[in-house]
């Protein structure tokens, strides 16, 4: 088991805390890109808790891992857990989106300490990621580079100009991750531009493919373990994932790729979090 | 920066222009390990190849995907290296442009663009391989210096001294035919700094690129025919730009022309022009360029002549620009 369970128990507080951090950003910036937020919670805890060599209070560490989010949407996700992991004061992202604020929806590697790339354009995030990867090898050092896709940004052909690249370079300081919720802005990512055979199409390009249920930490880390250790070529991670997790109404509804919430439905979001996640520090009374 | 310019001279007579800046980044690369560089198809075309097969394991040639390519720059320069990228100018600030912007220049990296073939320059291959634009897009860009030197010696000056210029810099190239210009580089190359190749009280040429050599030229054809007074600035640096310099010629000559292998919207043109109107002076002013069209086919020196980028074009410029009128007036405190 690649998870003890004293992890997962500190991982589940953890995501919860998050998701209803999440909530509350959503909440005082008036609306935010929480459904695609929520479906990445557990790769984001996974990561930050269990995997990243980082330090908060070495933010420009250069042996750190890096870690981009090529889906920059879910910069309200990754704000709140950079946060809650010592980067900067949680109370300061109740100005996110706000006049003058480090924090736009879309985070600046230049402003906001722990973010390694500035993304929010898609497509991005993999190419920036291959060459952070290049560097590594050119300079032999032994950090590794994460990036996390959505999967509706698999349509934009710089990410198959970068898979290309991963595999004919042979890069295997690299870790993949799709964020397969399977929803865009207009809809199913299989009736707005099919994806599928998505994990062929990736092996078609020379990855190796490891497909877990994006929920459980369990299968996430042991497609992490495998891609930490293989070295015939690039991983990709396909996680599939449910749009707005934790949120009941949230759910796999398309409506939610992008919104805002009035008091009552920050209630009902956060009660459905806690059933989720079972109220953890609740529990401890 | 001059003061780094230790290199030897290159022998500009044997190599294309092109070839000299290859020359220049191997040995930048022999010195700077953090040097890397990457092409898209191009390292033979654009002669960044010469670092490649100096240094095969700090060279990366990503295919034709430009996007990608300036993207993986990003991330070469994140990880502390130092990407000199080069392919043609349409396919930079074109085709890879949201990366340049927004993955290079959003993020301020140290990251510097060899853009070859630019303006008309690689003219029989057409509009599609024509790149009159380039300079508008990358001025526009914040954290970008964009430079167009004159000639290869001139190339290798700027390449060598956007290694010691903080964050992102955009050098665009002819296809590295062209004529040279320069002798040697012992000249005073300077980013942002205007180099006066020639004194004048009349009228003032700004030029930039190839058209450099052909304003000397007009100059020195305008002076022995016309009885001239012409003062010729090469601005290879068009961001920032020597305002300095365009503020001198509005009140030493009255009288400026600027010529550029470019369109006359948006480029040095129209970066001096923002300077005489802010200036609040009056001055006699003509934009001479791509008159604002798709660039018809032919060799470059054609169209050189056809779009009067060449001296006899520029002559013809000069002489209408003699005629015009502008306000005289000696003393130009009252107009500010």
């Amino acid at each position: 088991m690649p998870v003890t369970d004293q992890e997962l128990e500190k991982f589940n507080e953890k995501a919860w805390q998050l998701r209803k951090d999440i909530v509350d950003i959503t909440f005082w910036s008036g609306g935010s890109h929480i459904g695609g937020a929520m479906s990445m919670v557990e790769i984001l805890i996974l990561l930050y808790y269990k995997y990243l060599n980082i330090d908060p209070n070495n933010p420009d560490m250069e042996e750190r891992d890096r870690m981009l989010l090529s889906k920059g949407h879910g910069g309200v996700g990754l704000a709140a857990l950079l946060a809650r992991k010592g980067y900067f004061d949680f109370e300061l992202l109740k100005d996110f989106n706000k006049f003058k604020s480090p924090f736009g929806m879309h985070l600046d590697s230049l402003k906001v300490k722990g973010v390694d790339a500035s993304t929010g354009s898609l497509g991005h995030g993999l190419p920036m990621s291959v060459g952070l990867a290049l560097g590594a090898r050119v300079q032999n050092k032994n950090w590794l580079t994460y990036c996390i896709l959505g999967d509706g940004e698999c349509n934009e052909g710089t990410i198959w100009e970068a898979a290309m690249a991963a595999s004919h370079f042979k890069i295997t300081n690299l870790i993949t991750f799709v964020d397969r919720n399977r929803l865009m802005i207009d809809g199913p990512t299989e009736e707005v531009m099919g994806l599928e055979p998505f994990a062929d199409k990736w092996k078609a390009f020379g990855f190796i493919v490891k497909e877990v249920d994006g929920h459980s930490y369990t299968e996430l880390a042991e497609a992490v373990e495998y891609a930490r250790k293989e070295e015939k070529g690039p991983v990709v991670i396909i996680a599939n994932t449910i749009k707005g997790k934790g949120v009941d109404f949230m759910e796999d509804d398309v409506r939610w790729h992008y919104g805002g919430l009035d008091t009552d439905l920050v209630e009902k979001a956060k009660a459905s979090i806690d059933q989720m996640h079972g109220n953890p520090a609740g529990s401890k009374g | 920066m001059t003061e780094g310019l230790t290199y030897t001279v290159y022998d500009a007579d044997t190599m294309t222009q092109a070839e000299i800046y290859g020359e220049m980044l191997c040995k930048m690369g022999e010195e700077n390990p953090k040097i890397v560089g990457l092409s898209a198809d191009l390292a033979k075309s654009t002669k960044i190849g010469k670092f490649q097969e100096k240094f095969p394991d700090r060279f990366f040639n990503v295919g034709i995907a430009e996007q990608n390519m300036f993207g993986v720059a990003a991330g070469l320069a994140k990880a502390g290296m130092i990407p000199y990228v080069s392919t043609m100018a349409a396919f930079t600030a074109m085709r890879g442009v949201e990366q340049v912007r927004t993955d290079i220049c959003y993020q301020n990296l140290n990251c510097k663009i060899i853009a070859t073939h630019a303006g008309t320059s690689f003219g029989s291959a057409g509009s599609t391989h024509h790149c009159t634009e380039d300079l508008a897009i990358m001025r526009s860009f914040a954290n970008m210096t964009v430079i167009a030197p004159a000639d290869g010696i001139e190339t290798a000056n700027a390449v060598r001294a956007s290694l010691d210029y903080p964050g992102p810099v955009y050098i665009r190239i002819g296809r590295g035919f062209e004529p040279k210009y320069y002798e040697d580089e012992n000249y005073g190359f300077q980013i942002g700094k205007a180099v006066e190749i020639k004194s004048g009280t009349d009228i003032t040429l700004i030029s930039c690129g190839v058209t450099v050599l052909q304003a000397a030229e007009a100059a020195k054809f305008l002076e022995e025919n016309d009885g001239l007074s012409v003062r010729v600035l090469n601005m290879h640096t068009i961001k920032p730009l020597d305002e300095a310099a365009v503020l001198s010629a509005v009140e030493d000559t009255r009288r400026i022309i600027t010529i550029e292998d470019h369109n006359i919207l948006g480029g040095l043109g129209s970066a001096v022009a923002d300077v005489i109107a802010a200036s609040g002076k009056g001055c006699a002013f003509i934009k001479v360029g791509i008159p604002d069209c798709f660039s018809i086919v032919g060799y470059p020196e054609d169209l050189c002549n056809y779009y009067q980028l060449d001296a006899d074009g520029i002559i013809g410029k000069v002489r209408e620009v003699m005629k015009m009128d502008f306000e005289e007036d000696e003393d130009w405190e009252d107009e500010v």
